[in-house]
């Protein structure tokens, strides 16, 4: 059994050798807003915050985790950093299908948390650990960079 | 008359078929062209805030359901625009024509007096306002006829009376779908049904292997799995842990012996090509002989290819199908870019009926031609429609990038001689490549990879290509360059060693690229500079124009001399050669890798309905193009496709996203044209180009990966 808590509940799950965090949040907390892309790390799409740490759902180990604190794409309108980021995307229009959007946010959320002043090669850094196939790149960099930006000023 | 807007206006002729007013004030759009990631939601929404002055709120829309919405065949080859919004706007001039007449009557004005606002006819004076809705009431959409042919003998409607009739505001529309999706749900992965089962089709290492043997109890006590479907060579494992489920299908595969898929295995793509077995054919031959003195000619042959590439959404395919006692029997969602066609077949395989199967469209993640997406969705029908159950159905990653549909490889030789003036003669362009459409409808036959191993008398069928003008392998092989003699050559290659069909811009990314690399070698012959070579050759003003701003945005006479490792290169086509014009200039820096530094586009798509999605889908054409130019080639070796996940298909990152610049020519006086593929062409082409001005060497194969490129500098 491990603990975690989301959306300000503590919840007791099993957790089997196999089981990984991104179908605990899918399947036990009716949750949808992670993405399921590849399940071996490589693309990002599942990206959530573990302890405000960017982490790849798919291959995060329920077990690995326990006592954490899980916070999804959901939870990003009532924070204060990802209502930023949130505003950012939405006005420069930053996605084509958006499939990949939210594992981007969630880790620029936990980025712009730990530093507001991320530099533009932070950016790019943390970008790299994600892919987007739509070609929205340009408007991803863009809104990162904006929301950086206004964070930046008020922090 | 036949209305020629979109053939759905003749086969859907009430405006009730594609619009209603509701009570609540709002207006519903009934689309048969669907949302793929493309933004086709946002420019459909912003047809009807231009004609009829509803709110971005005041709209909602329906796109893609088989009971509700009209045909409107794919949602496919840049047409949304071109042909699905051309024929929501015929509608709403339609019916606004009508109810203007109607609302002059009540009001007892001239239509001089009306304006258009919130989802009303209003009196410029103000003192009188009618609803849509209201007048709906009164006049029922389903009494507006948009096409008179079906039905003979009623008034004619004319739109000209009413054409100034614009509202007097409005809205420019934004993706409404964006905020959902990123805090919640909106994709077909999300439906969630009751006493909803998961299942996962066991497939073998490449989608034309069958198994040979199994042990079907070590499949029946596979740890999550609670049944095992099993018609002729179609497995599936049906369980409640979708997680669990998807570990039983990794054990699975490799507790059944597969057959040898019987392809031949890889070597280099224009080896590969000419060894294959094919059907040659002159798709077109002129002779102008405008040029009577060629004495003086300068003789060019060269060779181009492309490998083949994956459509590799970042999403899997998914399917979610219920059944029922009720008509319909089957009820399927899928992403699929054509519903219709998608129930023809599936009712053709399962001997049903039409009506006894519904198909809605939900959206999937990015869709850039035919992926899985029909594939998926016979899986679950299957399995919902043989059990009689609800069942979610999502292919693995390894599945997709080996049983989904690819883009065919092509390899292009041309030949052309130039004279000393720069004109160009005697041109000529063999194109060796296979089908690029199986799409489920087209050719005989189901098109639906569960089906050949379901049903024993189905069978893939025999693959046929899209002919010329619109072209397949051939799409864009006739170059945009005047010659006086020209012929086109298809030898076209039955067997693939993958599944190949419908990748955004078809054979056009390849014959773009030869064509655009080829022309630029042309000049060089007679050191004619690129651009002065493509305008002197060009016939289409707007060809020339877009050409022209491209040069102009980078500053193209200043790009300095060749061979710097710094070098800019240029590439232009109208897609289809009838569909949007763009030109591309790129800059790149050639190192150990090759760094594309700037790209510029100026695209002309005719008359512009959504600016933000118009250049969102150019962004990301560059992009996706850049990165099959650059990295993609799918991997095979005789019994399985290996390029199974993203560290051996690699596709373009963030650090490798070039500064992008584009220039829109509104050209409001033409018609609107496709525009989602035009970029993908240019792009290969002025980026070769580009390489070939860094380095002084030319290369001819993509992918521009390093060892290619080692290759190309060896060779030359």
């Amino acid at each position: 059994m491990v603990t975690l808590r989301h959306k300000n509940k503590v919840v007791s799950v099993d957790a089997p050798a196999h089981a990984q965090l991104y179908h605990f949040i899918r399947n036990s907390s009716d949750d949808l807003s992670v993405r399921y892309g590849c399940g071996t790390g490589h693309c990002g799409a599942c990206t959530v915050l573990v302890n405000d740490q960017a982490q790849n759902s798919c291959s995060t180990p329920l077990w690995s985790i326990d006592s954490a604190e899980i916070k999804t794409p959901q939870d990003l309108i009532d924070d204060p950093v990802g209502q930023v980021i949130l505003n950012a995307f939405l006005s420069e229009q930053a996605a084509q299908c958006g499939f990949c959007i939210n594992g981007i946010l969630m880790r620029l959320t936990g980025l712009l948390k730990a530093n507001a002043h991320a530099t533009d090669e932070h950016i790019t850094e943390i970008l790299m650990r994600h892919l987007c196939r739509c070609g929205a790149h340009t408007r991803i960099i863009r809104a990162a960079k904006l929301a950086r930006d206004q964070l930046s000023q008020t922090h | 008359m036949m209305n020629d807007l979109s053939p759905s206006l003749n086969t859907h002729p009430l405006a009730s078929q594609w619009i209603k007013f509701l009570s609540d004030g709002t207006v519903l759009i009934l689309s048969g062209k669907v949302e793929l990631g493309q933004g086709i939601s946002a420019a459909l929404i912003q047809t009807v805030a231009n004609e009829l002055g509803f709110k971005a709120s005041q709209i909602k829309l329906i796109a893609g359901d088989t009971q509700l919405t009209p045909d409107e065949g794919y949602t496919a080859g840049s047409q949304s625009v071109e042909v699905g919004v051309k024929a929501l706007k015929h509608v709403c001039s339609i019916v606004k024509d009508k109810y203007a007449q109607t609302v002059c009557v009540d009001f007892k004005c001239s239509i001089q007096e009306l304006e258009l606002s919130g989802g009303a006819f209003k009196t410029i004076n103000g003192t009188g306002s009618l609803s849509f809705y209201k007048i709906s009431e009164k006049c029922p959409l389903s009494t507006i006829v948009l096409n008179e042919s079906n039905f003979p003998g009623r008034v004619t409607l004319t739109t000209s009376t009413t054409h100034e009739l614009r509202p007097t505001q409005v809205e420019a529309i934004l993706r409404t779908d964006f905020l959902s999706k990123f805090t919640g749900s909106g994709y077909i992965q999300d439906i969630k049904l009751a006493d909803l089962w998961h299942a996962r089709v066991v497939r073998g290492p490449h989608p034309f292997c069958k198994p040979i043997s199994y042990d079907l109890k070590s499949l029946e006590t596979l740890e999550g799995v609670n049944k095992v479907f099993i018609q002729h060579n179609f497995i599936a494992l049906i369980g409640r842990d979708e997680e669990r489920l998807g570990l039983a299908l990794a054990r699975a595969k490799i507790a059944i012996v597969w057959s040898n898929p019987g392809i031949s295995p890889q070597e280099d793509i224009p080896t590969f090509l000419v060894n294959q077995p094919c059907e040659t054919s002159i798709a077109l031959e002129r002779n102008n002989s405008k040029y009577v003195d060629q004495t003086q000619t300068y003789k060019l042959k060269a060779h181009y290819s492309r490998p083949y590439t994956a459509h590799a959404s970042i999403g899997l395919c998914c399917a979610v199908a219920q059944a029922s006692d009720d008509i319909p029997k089957l009820t399927v969602w899928s992403h699929s870019q054509g519903i219709f066609k998608l129930r023809d077949q599936l009712a053709q395989s399962f001997e049903m009926s039409k009506e006894q199967i519904r198909v809605i469209h939900a959206q999937g993640a990015g869709c850039y031609g035919h992926n899985a997406a029909d594939d998926v969705a016979f899986d679950a029908a299957l399995i919902a429609h043989k059990l009689g159950i609800n069942v979610r159905v999502l292919w693995s990653r390894e599945d997709e990038l080996s049983q989904s549909p690819m883009g065919a490889a092509s390899l292009v030789q041309l030949e052309a001689e130039i004279l000393n003036t720069g004109h160009i003669v005697n041109w000529n362009t063999q194109v060796w490549s296979n089908t690029h459409l199986s799409r489920p409808g087209w050719g005989e036959g189901v098109q639906l990879l569960g089906a050949w191993s379901a049903f024993e008398d189905q069978k893939q069928p025999r693959p046929k290509d899209v002919p010329l003008p619109t072209g397949g392998g051939l799409r864009n092989a006739v170059p945009p360059y005047s010659s006086d003699k020209l012929r086109i050559t298809h030898h076209f290659i039955e067997n693939a060693p993958v599944r190949v069909s419908a990748l955004r811009s078809l054979g056009a990314h390849a014959n773009v690229f030869a064509i655009e690399n080829f022309i630029d070698e042309l000049g060089d012959l007679i050191n004619m500079d690129p651009v002065e070579v493509r305008l002197l050759n060009l016939v289409d003003e707007r060809a020339k124009a877009v050409v022209k701003e491209v040069a102009r945005m980078s500053e193209w006479s200043q790009r300095g001399p060749a061979g710097t490792s710094i070098g800019t290169g240029l590439g232009y086509s109208q897609y289809k050669n009838h569909a949007g014009y763009c030109a591309v200039a790129l800059q790149v820096e050639v190192t150990h890798k090759v760094r594309v530094q700037k790209v510029w586009a100026c695209v002309d798509a005719g008359l512009i309905v959504h600016k933000d999605g118009l250049m969102n889908q150019i962004e990301g054409g560059i992009i996706q193009s850049l990165s099959w130019t650059l990295k993609e080639s799918v991997k095979w070796d005789k019994e399985s496709v290996l390029t199974l996940d993203w560290e051996k298909y690699p596709i373009l990152e963030f650090d490798e996203i070039p500064e992008i610049q584009i220039h829109l020519i509104d050209n409001q006086s033409h018609p609107s044209l496709g525009a989602g593929e035009v970029a993908t062409g240019p792009t290969a082409g002025a980026l070769s180009n580009a390489i070939a001005h860094a380095l002084g060497v030319r290369i001819r194969h993509m992918p521009f990966t390093f060892d290619n490129v080692k290759k190309a500098i060896e060779a030359s």
